[in-house]
């Protein structure tokens, strides 16, 4: 093949590699405050969608989507508020609780997106969105210049929300007595720390991240909602915390990778004269994950009291 | 030195199904060393967990320097200068020495900006105090000497007044353990004021100043530690005259019946735990493994137990290769185990007594045919254990689970005892357990030896190893470091094996 050709393919790559990343980045930071503080969310994909389907919809009827975004945070905290309740009050098991959260987060939102939107298709794509702010000179840079400075705001964000995140989590008191909760909570329960309200608080700042990430998909990524348009992403973010090692960081990055996958198999659905099928690679990053799940599953560096409610004897 | 800084007043606390504490009254005085002495479940802890916040009294008063003091958790005793170090540490295992001292100490919002600060602060306590510590380690790097070191210095930073330790030789070798009582007693010197919870007695003897023994939740007394002796508290404590009696050692020794060559096992963690160890056991003998608790013991009894996977090396039991086959196998093969956590592996909690006899041969004639339980047999084969080995119940259709441990220790025993094993392994087979029934299980021990049974014994109770074995093994991270008959006055020497000196080191001193 002609270089040239596959140096372009490359750079279109690299350019939706952190677009499509972001996703990942703004669920899987929010999911490490939840599982350092031990309270373990497989309900993300429900949060994203309740996020996505919140910030578009505000979006549509007050055409802003800094309110649409404001919005989907606010969903996101209720959806932290309700988790945090069931799951660290009345200690009901993180896993069904999740699993429940994904149910309902797709039931609702689909319901209510043909009730409210159902024959106002055709305005509902005409809403405004975070549009891509090109950084005058550098994004004509040769390769890397749209794949870095030709973004949108919320892409713009991630790595100082990802390094005030690292901040608060290894900086302040607060982030330490995070880091002890999910190790072991009973060492914070005799500091005389309370470690329920310490649980609610990374739960509710992992719900508002999450609807966040859910969120990126309506008002900055496309500006539409389809039912399901999270297709999984807020199971890869768990994956991401995984192989991220629980730090902020590392989730940045590992998002990354897995925006890069994303980017890889998008790109070589439209290269003709491949002849994989199109469905293998939409499979790819999926696969990536279950991979890695299977691999890695029980880390020796895991907070040991992960998904274990706290009982105060 | 007579001014009361505590003072207890009709402390009450229940629990759903027991009450801890059926109105104590206590005064401890400013600077002295005083003991809390009683058995397991006479409510020690639960007592001075009222003092340190952490439970709240039913009724009762609380009075603190001459004030009456409310305390709603930790915080507020932290506050007001009272200090606790408990059984098992409250240290995040990830985070570094000085990052627990600090945990609790500043509002959420606080940016910790000079740990180094912090750190050198705890390096001059340290200093300061003799406890040497390094404030940057992370806590799971250190042995549990040194993590009992970071407690207390945790409390020594937030300048406690009042120090309560709660059983803190437990996990100490004696010479670890003879420091810390003089650390203690050079604290108190002064002006620290130190509660000091155990039921060894002859460590009240050493360290105290006065002594106040429970039993079932109720204090017995407080007497000046120079007017009592270890008998006089002994009776205080169980309520009755004890004879703390050796059984006698008079096995005769047969055949080799358990023979480890070279065994390596790694832990959960997949990290070498046992290295290497080459022992035996003959039949009529009891062979005490001593050590300070984590140094492989636990892993090595999985191993033999066929409960975990060897990395290295042969078992071999009545000469038979035993190394990675089925606890079942075993078990035909004439193998016992008392394993040392019983809620996890002796017995299943929520069963009836007569389900936990049976957990061996539920699928045997004449338990079960043609796969159906046979009721009748099971509950009488119950009744019959239960007579036999003392077991204190109201009927053998009660839940296991709401037995007193010592109680439910008996039936392990009985389970496995009544088997006739050839092999008895035993973990810290009293832990936990009341005195009647300790001196139960160690006279059922001792049976099981001059029955002619090999008899495995681990345990981190040296008194306990004394009184039962022939010869012990003192193991130090996963090894061996020394063999020597179970005399009292080799103590000295133990101690510093358990340390990691080896014993080859002593005859080069020699």
């Amino acid at each position: 093949m002609d270089p040239l050709v596959i140096v372009s393919f490359l750079a279109a790559v690299l350019a939706a590699t952190w677009r499509l990343a972001t996703p990942f980045i703004y669920t899987s930071l929010g999911e490490v405050f939840s599982e350092r503080a031990g309270v373990l969310n497989i309900g993300l994909e429900g949060v994203m969608l309740i996020g996505a389907f919140t910030a578009f919809s505000i979006t549509f009827f007050t055409g802003s989507p800094v309110w649409g975004l404001a919005a989907a945070m606010a969903g996101g905290l209720t959806c932290g508020l309700l988790f945090a309740f069931l799951t660290v009050s009345l200690k009901a098991n993180q896993i069904v609780v999740g699993a429940a959260f994904n149910l309902v987060g797709l039931g609702l939102t689909s319901f209510l997106y043909r009730s409210i939107f159902s024959g106002r298709m055709e305005t509902a794509r005409e809403y405004a969105s975070f549009s891509p702010l090109e950084i005058p000179l550098l994004s004509r840079l040769p390769f890397f210049g749209e794949a870095l400075f030709q973004q949108n705001l919320m892409v713009y964000a991630t790595p100082f929300v990802v390094l005030a995140g690292a901040f608060v989590l290894y900086r302040t008191a607060f982030g330490l007595s995070v880091r002890s909760t999910g190790e072991h909570p009973r060492t914070v329960d005799a500091a005389g720390l309370p470690v329920g309200l310490i649980r609610y608080a990374s739960v509710l700042i992992g719900c508002a991240l999450a609807a966040v990430g859910g969120a990126y998909l309506t008002v900055a990524h496309t500006n539409q909602f389809n039912e399901g348009i999270t297709s999984g992403r807020g199971f890869i973010a768990l994956a991401v915390v995984v192989i991220g090692r629980w730090s902020p960081w590392g989730a940045f990055f590992i998002s990354l990778l897995f925006g890069f996958f994303y980017a890889l198999q998008l790109r070589l659905q439209a290269v003709s004269g491949i002849t994989i099928p199109y469905q293998f690679l939409q499979a790819l990053p999926y696969l990536l994950t279950l991979v890695v799940f299977v691999t890695l599953r029980k880390r020796a560096d895991a907070p040991s009291a992960l998904g274990v409610p706290y009982k105060s004897s | 030195m007579s001014e009361t800084i505590l003072k207890l007043d009709k402390i009450v606390k229940t629990f759903p199904g027991t009450v801890a504490n059926r109105g104590i009254s206590l005064e401890i005085r400013k600077g002295e060393i005083h003991c809390l002495l009683g058995e397991n479940g006479a409510g020690k802890t639960v007592l001075m967990s009222i003092v340190y916040g952490l439970h709240q009294a039913d009724s009762g008063h609380i009075f603190y320097q001459g004030e009456p003091i409310d305390l709603r958790s930790p915080k507020d005793a932290i506050k007001r200068g009272i200090g606790m170090v408990h059984q098992h540490f409250m240290l995040v295992p990830n985070l570094t020495v000085a990052e627990n001292i600090i945990l609790g100490q500043y509002p959420p919002w606080k940016v910790l900006r000079r740990m180094d600060q912090v750190e050198r602060r705890i390096e001059k306590l340290s200093q300061k105090f003799g406890l040497k510590i390094d404030p940057k380690a992370p806590v799971h790097r250190l042995s549990v000497g040194e993590q009992q070191r970071v407690e207390i210095l945790k409390a020594l930073y937030h300048g406690v007044d009042l120090l309560i330790l709660d059983e803190p030789t437990a996990v100490l070798t004696p010479q670890e353990s003879s420091g810390l009582l003089r650390f203690l007693k050079e604290m108190a010197g002064h002006g620290l004021t130190v509660i000091f919870i155990t039921h060894k007695l002859d460590e009240v003897m050493q360290v105290s100043d006065r002594v106040t023994v429970l039993r079932d939740g109720r204090k017995v007394e407080t007497v000046d530690t120079s007017e009592a002796n270890p008998r006089i508290l002994a009776k205080l404590m169980v309520g009755r005259e004890v004879f703390l009696e050796q059984p006698s050692k008079k096995g005769t020794q047969g055949e080799e019946v358990l023979s480890v060559r070279d065994l390596s096992v790694d832990d959960e963690r997949r990290l070498p735990a046992v290295k290497g160890v080459t022992f035996s056991v003959r039949s009529g003998e009891i062979v005490g493994i001593a050590g300070v608790s984590g140094n492989g013991q636990s892993e090595l009894a999985l191993a033999l137990a066929g409960l975990s996977p060897t990395a290295e090396g042969e078992i071999e039991f009545c000469g038979e290769v035993a190394h990675n086959i089925s606890p079942r196998k075993l078990s035909r093969l004439g193998f016992a185990h008392v394993p040392e956590d019983r809620h996890k592996m002796g017995i299943v909690l929520p069963f009836t007594v007569a389900e936990n006899c049976i957990l061996h041969d539920f699928d045997n004639h004449p338990y079960a045919r043609n796969g159906f339980l046979q009721s009748k047999t099971i509950t009488a084969h119950a009744n019959d254990l239960a007579q036999r080995y003392d077991v204190r119940l109201s009927g053998v259709e009660q839940r296991i689970g709401e037995l007193s441990g010592g109680n439910q220790q008996k039936i392990v025993m009985a389970r496995e005892l009544h088997r006739r094993p050839r092999l008895l392994l035993v973990n810290e087979p009293t832990r936990g357990i009341d005195i009647g029934a300790t001196e139960f299980v160690r006279r059922q021990i001792a049976a099981q030896r001059d029955a002619g049974a090999a008899v495995l014994l681990i345990s981190s109770d040296l008194e306990e190893l004394f009184a039962l074995s022939d010869r012990l093994l003192i193991f130090f991270e996963g090894r061996i470091v020394g063999e020597t008959p179970a005399r009292k006055e080799l103590i000295e020497e133990i101690g510093l094996m358990m340390a990691g000196k080896s014993m080859e080191s002593f005859s080069a001193e020699k």
